[in-house]
């Protein structure tokens, strides 16, 4: 509730857009994470059906008091699948950036203090990791290790690391030179404790901000994975691997593809205006401080 | 000009060994021996054996790698141990198909995301505008096979316009191949339109700022005429450089609408690889797309270089 305090204010200094509209768009979204996120987490719990469980005689069926949102092909309970679907979106979702995150934030954060050689090796790194389109570098590494759910997170994570380690050097940079860190080193503060006591805290919110956007990018990677059955394997019920099967049916069942699509959609639009939002709030503008 | 070129070069040449090392360190990732994955259930140990002398594989890691680079700077990545193609030949066979693709989808961005960013420019801090900009920031969550699976929908299954698949070369009927290519270039077009489109809105607000914008006004010109013959060029420097940009992200995107609209792209060779479980030609194609990408962004940043001096005299 205080980013929404915070961001009415915002609104009175920088006129570039209305905060006040998007802090009700806010709130929806992060309403519908923790729906999302409930129903993940206490998906075993929850009076449905099991996601896994084939009717043979009820493919496709309509929706009724038994099957909230139907049957998909196989005669699967559609919004179990949903349910448990956002198991593996949300874990892979939120714990491939925290290896972007901390590794990334780390790297970063001694690369714009520290500067020189290190700085350059960190750069060029960088740079390898990025020069690689990330889909293809995701597929190729998983046809190789093997798909489960540790490997495509452990993937998708490291090819996070780029992005962090570049936001958070930036940030550094640019709070290395300010009057704070200055009059730290004169007071005779170690590089750790600047690092740790006055930088990190500066660096965490910015760092927070991507760290959403980041989630709904990896919602989509993993989605674009399973959609092309190189995700994780079936029968895990999976928001990509379902709009996948959906398309099969199209013709005869579009609503089995569309059902998936607009819980992603919404999902990633969510993270992305929850981030985003943050992250006007924390553009490291001089100004903005 | 030419020393910056010089220190771009002496960049690139690491940057490209370090993607080779990284692609083929990748394939050694695969549990086991590639032998065991050729011979399959065929395999015995002495078979094994002498397959993995065959291919070099009982020789030290390091030196397999030499080896590697050294026929794959000759163009040589070896052939597929499934259908004896060369890797060479299947790249060189399915790369037209791929850049097709690729031209017809930046062509489409550009028709949606020029007209819709001078409309915004004009009108900016309007209804239109802010609608516009909303629908741009929704986009980024809507991700290209979604894209694939609404058109497909709307166009092939509900309308009947368009195929959905099914691929026929240009030289065949010309027709039928362009049309085989509208959906997937429209979904990629529609991944890329927003992000253009803010890059040349926000360039022409600024221009319109300009005092010789003013001053055509004051002569009387028609909006029209302002517009695109004096507002459009000048701020199109910055659209031009993020279009070349994205022809790298595009590459990412082929993959999945190649695969989804059935098109013998580089894209499809390389998902049908993996499902194929073909690994010589997976870290061929791998290679190959990697050092494209790499290639095209140092052009892009050459490019940059030349139509922004700023750049080229600025703190690398």
């Amino acid at each position: 509730m205080a980013a929404l305090d915070v961001g009415v204010d915002t609104a009175a200094v920088t006129p570039v857009r209305r905060r006040r509209r998007v802090g009700g768009l806010f709130l929806a979204s992060v309403i519908w994470i923790a729906v999302v996120a409930l129903g993940a987490i206490f998906a075993d719990l929850l009076p449905i059906p099991s996601p896994t469980y084939i009717d043979m005689l009820g493919k496709r069926e309509l929706p009724s008091a038994e099957h909230w949102l139907g049957n998909d092909q196989l005669g699967r309970d559609v919004f179990s699948r949903l349910v448990h679907g956002g198991r593996i979106s949300l874990t892979v979702g939120l714990l491939a950036p925290v290896i972007g995150v901390t590794v990334g934030g780390a790297l970063g954060m001694l690369a714009g203090y520290f500067r020189g050689r290190f700085e350059t090796f960190v750069s060029g790194g960088v740079d390898v990791l990025l020069a690689f389109p990330p889909l293809v570098f995701a597929l190729a590494v998983t046809t190789y290790l093997g798909q489960s759910v540790l490997n495509i997170t452990l993937v998708i994570g490291i090819l996070g690391i780029p992005a962090f380690t570049r936001v958070a050097r930036a940030v550094t940079l640019s709070l290395s030179e300010r009057e704070f860190v200055t009059a730290a080193r004169a007071l005779g503060a170690t590089h750790t404790r600047i690092l740790l006591r006055e930088l990190l805290p500066n660096v965490a919110l910015p760092l927070v901000a991507f760290f959403l956007l980041g989630v709904a990018v990896t919602i989509v990677v993993e989605g674009a994975l399973s959609f092309l059955g190189l995700g994780v394997p079936p029968p895990a019920p999976s928001w990509g691997s379902m709009i996948g099967e959906g398309r099969e049916s199209l013709d005869i069942a579009p609503w089995l593809a569309f059902m998936p699509a607009t819980v992603m959609f919404l999902t990633v639009l969510s993270f992305n205006i929850v981030g985003d939002t943050l992250r006007a709030l924390t553009d490291p503008r001089p100004g903005a401080l | 000009m030419a020393k910056f070129i010089g220190r771009r070069l002496v960049y690139l040449l690491p940057v490209l060994l370090a993607v080779t090392l990284l692609t083929f360190l990748i394939a050694s990732l695969l549990p086991g021996d590639l032998a065991y994955t050729i011979l399959g259930d065929q395999a015995t140990p002495e078979k094994v054996e002498a397959l993995r002398a065959q291919m070099g594989l009982d020789r030290p890691i390091w030196e397999r790698y030499l080896i590697w680079l050294g026929n794959a700077v000759q163009g040589n990545l070896g052939r597929s141990f499934r259908t004896g193609e060369t890797v060479f030949a299947a790249v060189v066979d399915r790369l037209p198909v791929s850049l097709e693709l690729m031209v017809m989808a930046v062509v489409l961005a550009l028709l949606i995301a020029i007209p819709l960013a001078i409309l915004c420019a004009v009108r900016s801090g309007s209804a239109l505008d802010r609608f516009v900009t909303g629908l741009a920031f929704g986009k980024l969550s809507l991700p290209p096979f979604m894209v694939a699976i609404l058109l497909i929908y709307l166009f092939a299954v509900e309308l009947g316009w368009l195929p959905a698949t099914g691929w026929v070369p240009f030289a065949e009927d010309p027709v039928a191949n362009l049309r085989s290519f509208v959906l997937p270039a429209l979904t990629l077009a529609i991944a890329e339109w927003p992000v253009l489109m803010r890059v040349l809105r926000s360039d022409m607000i600024a221009t319109l700022q300009e005092d010789y914008i003013a001053m055509a006004k004051a002569k009387g010109l028609r909006p029209a005429r302002i517009l695109l013959v004096h507002a459009l060029k000048p701020s199109s420097l910055t659209l031009v450089t993020v279009a070349g940009i994205n022809i790298g992200r595009l590459i990412g995107g082929t993959l999945i609408v190649e695969t989804i609209f059935a098109l013998p792209g580089i894209g499809r060779l390389l998902i049908g690889a993996i499902y194929a479980r073909d690994f010589i030609i997976l870290q061929g194609v791998v290679l190959f797309v990697a050092v494209g990408f790499v290639v095209v962004n140092f052009i892009v940043d050459m490019l940059y270089a030349v139509l922004d001096p700023r750049i080229r005299h600025g703190r690398a």
